[in-house]
């Protein structure tokens, strides 16, 4: 598959893997954090960090749309479903994430709800076109590369004047957490440099991190998507770090340029305004890091056509998801993990996503022992 | 961030709509959020739409990038006298 | 005869009868189901016997390269045949939903039968339901086969041992992305065929020529990797991979990475997993590669002694990591 296999390449890892080795420095550690649950998924499935010298480690961090949309949210979903009887379109990675008391998507279709898994967001009009008589409600996740599909859904739904469509919101924003990531006060122990998100940044360049790497005086390296991209990526931040810089490099220029895709920018920017604060699974409150729809596309947006019932949602006790999204603990510090909480039985969204933390570490990586675990 | 794959336009259709295809598998997608696009582009498509498109030269680049490692390594041996003298 | 289904066709009567002559009989006749009787009577085989039974709910119906009706067949054939036994005899069991169309009826049955000649196998004794409207998914089949178990045969998970070779005998996942192309919302044109087939007579080669073959196993629902998590839990041993040899054709590569999918977890219905001594898998490997539905047979990896019981792959860009017994179905992801 081109532009796909060849950066997969074993001989070229090998080469990069030498490479590495030779730059590190043998009397300190590296921790990086990749940002991007993609990333990590990434990392784990190729067995990355087998190739990694022993001082570099990989931090976790909180890119996973699907682990850091808060509980209430989803108890929020699910009751569109069930309470209003609305079509509810959800892309596959939310079905079985559990909100509070273990109730998840697809537990409630099995109920009875009308819950349908779409892979695109034009899949979502299509299903409203042909249900007239129907309200479809698309749940909308995801930070700023899936963000552009849903404004170009709502803006067709306007242009085709459909009345029965909406949207209900969660889109999230990456510089905001990268900052409150590098902003907590019990975050991980040390960061030496972010891998920065690959198609994030396809939609809005690499410029935005300048901003946090200098504030910060952390390295950023925008990486692609495939094993061979993480390795260059690591290996331009080990020369970084070694060389005192804090500054953005863009190792995947096949696609991220500075300034990104202005077109898909300027109708995220039409289409959505910034929420004041947004509820983060595992981060808490953080301002300015999510995405309303603005008032003149109201008649898309969910939340104003349906009322949420005030419900007390809640997280299972003793679910370290917060402390491993923020990097500061691994999920096998997690009392639950492995034990009670598997990808067969979760009991946080860490779990049930294939981006999660600590799904990749059960799925792919539970045989290493704890202290090589990335 | 997000699953994404480079796929190959096979044919550009109206309303933003075009068909592209990884090895012999097509789909439709939303040209949506681009401006031009032409047959026989690498797009990157997201979620049923294309978010950008790949640059070539720019891949080729990455690629010629990452097999400097070997040669970098022979030049470092004649430095420290590792390999054998070549002049 | 109605263009379709409806509640007289399971009930019992003379509409009933002519449904079973005009469409069932027609095409699956054979001496023991047209004596009409109740049951399928045959001799009993001298020796051991082995039965399995199946129910089929796929959706859709039809899918590139078969339908519910191959698949009935092949399905049930092969339980059979993966403990190594000659199957001889089916029986099927229609549920059918009120307003199903009965040409498509029709090509079901058709489909099976030509599945069921291609095979050796007769169907000798069936019967049909009814149910209401909304209450099906069209039609469900549930098929029970009967076959007889060679002397000497002896293919059970029981036989696994550290040390021993796992063999594919073909390329895996492109059953479900065939199926998955058809599917509603996930709608991409492919040339991907369903591996729908019946594997007795491959198996039968196999175990001429490698009577020591340990076990057999077919990865339908849940792929490679469940099947392969259940044999190492089952035997109590570890298996690994090397993903470079596992066979993948380009095409379900390609629709996975669209999908964001594994091949290991997508299923297959027309391939089998083998597990043999290590010094056979040579041979063993060349019988199945001269049979047309093991031309793509790959010896994939090996038994070992692991008391976590893990499947673990070294990948293809040479690092490792664990094949894990998924959940549920896969779903696609965005992310």
């Amino acid at each position: 598959m081109r532009y796909i296999t060849e950066f997969r390449d074993r001989a070229l890892a090998e080469n990069l893997a030498g490479r590495i080795r030779r730059a590190v420095q043998p009397d300190r550690a590296y921790h990086f954090m990749e940002f991007c649950g993609g990333h990590t998924h990434a990392i784990f499935r190729y067995g990355v960090q087998d190739l990694m010298p022993p001082n570099v480690h990989f931090v976790h961090g909180p890119g996973c749309p699907v682990c850091v949309l808060p509980v209430r949210r989803l108890d929020d979903a699910i009751e569109l479903a069930e309470k209003h009887g609305v079509i509810l379109c959800t892309y596959g990675d939310m079905m079985r994430v559990p909100g509070t008391g273990r109730r998840s998507l697809i537990k409630a279709k099995a109920d009875g709800a009308d819950i349908r898994m779409v892979y695109s967001t034009l899949d979502a009009l299509k299903i409203a076109r042909e249900n007239p008589d129907r309200q479809v409600v698309f749940f909308a996740i995801g930070f700023e590369t899936t963000t552009p599909p849903t404004a170009v859904a709502i803006k067709m739904a306007q242009a085709e004047r459909l009345t029965n469509f909406t949207v209900f919101c969660n889109h999230v924003l990456t510089p905001a957490a990268i900052e409150h990531v590098l902003d907590a006060p019990d975050g991980p122990a040390q960061i030496d440099g972010f891998l920065g998100p690959s198609h994030v940044s396809a939609v809005i360049g690499s410029h935005p991190y300048e901003a946090a790497a200098q504030k910060y005086q952390k390295p950023v390296v925008i990486a692609g998507f495939e094993p061979l991209d993480v390795m260059q990526s690591v290996l331009m931040l080990i020369g970084q770090v070694n060389a005192g810089r804090a500054e953005v490099e863009n190792q995947y220029t096949r696609v991220v340029t500075r300034f990104g895709n202005r077109k898909a920018q300027a109708l995220v920017a039409e289409v959505f305004t910034l929420r004041d604060r947004f509820e983060w699974r595992g981060l808490g409150s953080v301002p300015q890091s999510a995405l309303q729809i603005r008032d003149n596309f109201a008649d898309f947006d969910a939340e104003r056509r349906f009322a949420a019932s005030q419900k007390q949602s809640r997280e299972v006790k003793s679910c370290e998801c917060p402390a491993v999204l923020r990097g500061a603990k691994k999920p096998i510090e997690c009392k639950l993990f492995g034990a009670v909480c598997t990808p067969d039985n979760p009991m946080g969204a860490c779990m049930v996503s294939s981006e999660g933390a600590c799904a990749a570490y059960f799925s792919y990586g539970r045989q290493r022992a704890p202290k090589d675990a990335a | 961030m997000c699953l994404a794959i480079p796929a190959k336009v096979l044919s550009v259709e109206p309303d933003d709509m075009a068909v592209v295809t990884v090895e012999n598998v097509r789909k439709r997608i939303s040209t949506a959020l681009l401006d031009v696009v032409a047959v026989g582009d690498y797009l990157l498509i997201h979620v049923g739409y294309a978010l950008h498109k790949l640059s070539e030269e720019e891949a080729a680049h990455t690629l010629s990038l990452m097999a400097e490692a070997g040669i970098l390594q022979e030049e470092l041996d004649e430095i420290s006298g590792d390999a054998p003298c070549v002049t | 005869m109605t263009d379709c289904i409806n509640m007289t066709h399971g009930g019992g009567g003379r509409v009933m009868a002519e449904l079973i002559r005009d469409v069932f009989h027609k095409h699956l006749g054979n001496r023991i189901l047209d004596r009409g009787d109740d049951a399928g009577l045959f001799a009993v085989q001298k020796g051991r016997l082995v039965m399995s039974t199946d129910g089929h709910v796929i959706a859709p119906l039809f899918f590139p390269g078969g339908d519910i009706g191959a698949l009935s067949v092949h399905g049930t054939v092969n339980d059979l045949a993966m403990m190594g036994a000659k199957p001889l005899y089916l029986t099927a069991g229609f549920i059918l939903e009120e307003g199903y169309p009965l040409t498509d009826l029709e090509r079901i049955v058709w489909s099976m039968a030509s599945a069921a000649r291609e095979a050796g196998v007769q169907i000798i004794s069936g019967d049909t339901k009814v149910v209401e409207r909304g209450k099906g998914d069209g039609v469900f089949i549930t098929t029970t086969g009967i076959g007889v178990l060679p002397e000497g045969v002896d293919i059970s998970v029981s036989n696994v041992t550290v040390g021993q070779s796992v063999l594919v005998s073909g390329t895996i996942g492109d059953h479900g992305v065939a199926v998955l192309s058809k599917r509603e919302n996930l709608e991409f044109e492919t040339e991907i065929y369903s591996d729908t087939a019946s594997l007795h007579g491959l198996v039968a080669d196999m175990v001429a020529a490698v009577p020591d073959i340990a076990m057999l196993r077919d990865p339908t629902r849940g792929g490679l990797s469940a099947t392969l998590n259940e044999i190492a839990t089952a035997a109590g041993v570890g298996i690994t991979l090397d993903e470079v040899q596992i066979p993948v054709s380009p095409d379900v590569a390609a629709a996975c990475e669209l999908l964001g999918l594994d091949p290991q977890n997508i299923a297959n219905e027309g391939k089998l997993i083998a597990i043999c001594p290590s010094g056979k898998a040579d041979a063993l490997l060349a019988i199945m590669r001269a049979h047309p539905l093991g031309q793509n047979a790959a010896i994939i990896g090996k038994v070992t002694d692991d008391p976590s019981h893990l499947v673990q792959m070294k990948t293809a860009f040479g690092g490792t990591r664990i094949v894990d017994w998924l959940a549920g179905e896969q779903l696609p992801r965005i992310c």
